[in-house]
């Protein structure tokens, strides 16, 4: 099994290898072959490796592949080795479809681009670190996927590096990450200090013991050090997966080309901190204090960046803020311990979130990128597929029943409902109003893009057609399982024993037990689902948007118009930016220049440096005044010398 | 009767003057350079007198070879004036800093 592992991580950086060093040689064609090879490759064999472990003929692998380094004198080692249990065989497997699906897709997307090479090898990189990061089994290689992927992400949304706008949104998005990687670190730092090791399941072992241990904290009180390394972990979940605050780097990172935004910045790397939450739950269970701030700060999420979805007018922007509210979504799923919602709704997202991105690509092609939705409308006749497949991206996002959206979100909803952890109300109503705001803005997009009247450029929509197979064939094979996954995954995955043994969950907290009383099958959960408030919610959302931006366009504006505040409010993105740049930032770069000036200008160079030399001279220069040069004054002073040594020596 | 203490402060006398000579003389060179012969003779005394007191005719050896070096000294020292005159066209002690930092 371990030459499978190795061959489905390998492959796709053999691939990104090939295609980034010889691409000049092997062109255009072998760069999309040889990666697409390489995905294609990781991905049989990793629905293999899942096929496998449900059928129970192969058995959740652990092992070390490659011991890098041993302390012996701290009984450390540091390894890479996989951890290939149902979870992380279900990871592989979204990651590497929805990678798969973006490599035919950037064909057409990139055709024209000079950097169509370098695009693939990096894509082909991507999927190599994610790999990486979900087959981890200690903490050091999951930190390793989590700084590679960063990388590749950084690298890609800086793709069109001569844009500036592209180079300020890479390296916002490193430098927010950096944050949620301090604490990531330190997180990782307090569970090897107690537990002496970095392998999973060594730490998993001595999880009840690290929710006694108490550690001091900034010299005063006592905190379950437990507490203190899930809170650091998730603070590394929230740079990654752009939760409130950190989340302000993920619309930015829209810079770089659609098909990146869907594969790293919707479906897979985004999503890492909710499932690397998921694999630490053994740890997170034991800590109330940490779920409780997960759930807070997801329903916030959820909440919050929902809302700045409905002034946005890129196209893309509304795909990103609603990747922002959904994932806030995941994260309240696994505050309130439904560890199997959130890798539901993962799931799920990962290929209606990436459906709707790649449609808006196919929009954006379509149009010669333009990406206003001022611009757009009544696309609908000029892309059918597109139009399909977007709408059926739509469905499945808002939660229309029978969608695969609708049956993990409805299950995330309950599950947090029925949660008891400190916050869980609030958070409840957050993702109950999330539901309709949901609806809102992706239906506003989907009628302003696809309905109405046509507001196109005219040369534009002179070349306006539908886009090429290599477009179109993705959407579809991602609307099919956003459409139909939901059925047939929703009984093993969040009331069967799918997870057993990789996720954890306290008796007490086991809020999905709560409903596995109440679930008969999914046609049982979809009629239990029509009756539920959140229907009603999504379809007020869909109306609402229907009346709006198709009855009434002129309504917006009106109340744009009234409740300009909140429009300022939420175009200014609650100023977040604002606050990062002004305060922070400038807060960073005056402590930067006061320190240059007031202590290496003035304290280094000034006093310690040439200060030095200024006092030995100034010394110098008093004493030169002794020296006149008159022998008869050397004389006197000889002999007064001599006077008062003789003096002394006869006293 | 005449003593040991008069010649010993005859000796110091001289001395003393020689010093101040030598402090307190601004001008000339010449004069600086008497002074310091008048200090070797106020030694030379006070070599005489102990030898005379201790019966010891060394020390009068001793003031012999203190003339003569003292003879050369003034040679040399009158020397260094001349070539000191040519080059400052001074002989003034005033003038005489070049040791000044």
């Amino acid at each position: 099994m371990a030459t499978v592992l190795l061959t489905i991580v390998l492959s796709p950086l053999l691939a990104a290898v090939v295609a980034g060093f010889f691409g000049r040689q092997i062109g255009r064609s072998g760069a999309h072959t040889v990666t697409i090879a390489g995905v294609g490759l990781a991905f049989g064999l990793s629905a293999y490796v899942l096929s496998g472990l449900l059928s129970g003929s192969m058995l959740p692998y652990n092992d070390t592949v490659y011991r890098w380094l041993a302390l012996n004198s701290v009984g450390l080692t540091m390894e890479v080795g996989f951890l290939v249990d149902n979870l992380t065989a279900l990871m592989m497997v979204v990651v590497t479809f929805v990678s798969l699906m973006v490599h035919i897709y950037t064909i057409g997307y990139m055709h024209d681009d000079d950097g169509y090479q370098r695009f693939f090898s990096y894509i082909s990189l991507f999927t190599f670190a994610m790999l990486m990061l979900v087959m981890a089994n200690n903490f050091l290689q999951l930190f390793f996927g989590w700084e590679a992927v960063g990388v590749v992400s950084y690298l890609l949304i800086g793709f069109w590096y001569k844009r500036p706008t592209a180079i300020f949104a890479n390296m916002k998005a490193f430098i927010v990450n950096r944050v949620g990687d301090f604490g990531f670190l330190l997180g990782i730092a307090a569970i090897l200090m107690y537990a002496g090791s970095l392998d999973y399941v060594d730490v998993f072992a001595q999880a009840s013991g690290m929710a006694e241990a108490q550690i001091s904290l900034f010299g005063s009180g006592s905190w379950s050090l437990l507490t203190v390394a899930c809170i650091g972990l998730f603070i590394g979940a929230m740079g990654k997966s752009a939760q409130v605050p950190l989340h302000v780097w993920l619309p930015d990172s829209m810079e770089g080309p659609t098909p990146i935004s869907a594969l790293i910045h919707a479906a897979t790397m985004v999503t890492a901190g909710v499932f690397m939450v998921a694999r630490m739950s053994p740890l997170f269970e034991l800590s109330e204090a940490a779920l409780a701030f997960v759930l807070v700060i997801g329903a916030t999420t959820a909440l919050f960046t929902g809302l700045l979805g409905l002034v946005q007018t890129d196209i893309k922007r509304v795909v990103a803020y609603s990747t922002l509210s959904q994932l806030g979504y995941m994260t309240v799923a696994l505050g309130a311990s439904a560890y199997a919602a959130g890798i539901f709704h993962l799931m799920t997202h990962a290929f209606f979130k990436a459906l709707l991105f790649l449609a808006a690509g196919s929009v954006i092609i379509g149009l010669h990128h333009e990406q206003d939705m001022r611009k757009m409308g009544g696309l609908k006749k000029y892309m059918p597929v597109t139009y399909w497949t977007c709408l059926a991206g739509s469905l499945a996002l808002i939660g229309f029943p029978g969608t695969a959206g609708f049956f993990s979100k409805d299950a995330l909803i309950e599950a947090v409902h029925f949660s008891e952890i400190a916050g869980s109300g609030y958070a409840y109503y957050c993702v109950l109003a999330g539901v309709f705001l949901t609806a809102l803005y992706s239906f506003r997009m989907f009628f302003l893009v696809f309905h109405g009247k046509e507001r196109i450029d005219e040369d534009a929509r002179h070349h306006l057609h539908e886009s090429p197979w290599v477009v179109t064939l993705p959407l579809v094979l991602l609307a099919i399982p956003s459409l139909l996954i939901g059925w047939p995954t929703i009984g093993p995955l969040l009331f069967g024993d799918f997870f057993a043994g990789a996720i954890q969950v306290l008796p007490q907290h086991d809020v999905l037990a709560e409903m596995r009383a109440d679930f008969h099958g999914p046609l049982g959960f979809l009629l239990h689902g029509l009756q539920s408030p959140v229907l009603a919610l999504a379809f007020a959302g869909v109306v609402t948007a229907w009346f709006l931006y198709l009855k009434n366009p002129l309504l917006p504006r009106e109340i744009r118009g009234r409740l300009s505040w909140a429009y300022t409010l939420l175009s200014n993105k609650y100023y977040f930016d604002a606050f990062n740049e002004q305060v922070l930032a400038r807060g960073a770069r005056l402590l930067g220049s006061g320190l240059w000036h007031g202590g290496d200008r003035a304290v280094i160079d000034g006093v310690m440096v040439n200060g030095s030399a200024h006092a030995i001279g100034r010394l110098a220069g008093l004493l030169r005044y002794a020296q006149t040069g008159y022998l008869y004054h050397y004389a006197f002073l000889m002999v007064a010398g001599l006077c008062g040594l003789v003096g002394w020596l006869i006293w | 009767m005449v003593g040991l203490t008069h010649y010993l402060a005859l000796s110091g006398v001289l001395f003393a003057i020689s010093l101040a000579g030598i402090f307190i003389n601004r001008k000339n060179m010449i004069l600086l350079l008497m002074c310091i012969e008048l200090l070797l003779l106020a030694v030379n005394f006070n070599f005489i007198a102990f030898s005379r007191f201790l019966g010891d005719p060394g020390g009068q050896v001793f003031v012999f070879f203190i003339l003569t070096v003292a003879a050369s000294e003034a040679a040399i020292g009158l020397a260094i004036l001349v070539v000191l005159f040519r080059s400052k066209s001074s002989i003034r002690v005033d003038d005489m800093n070049a040791m000044k930092g």
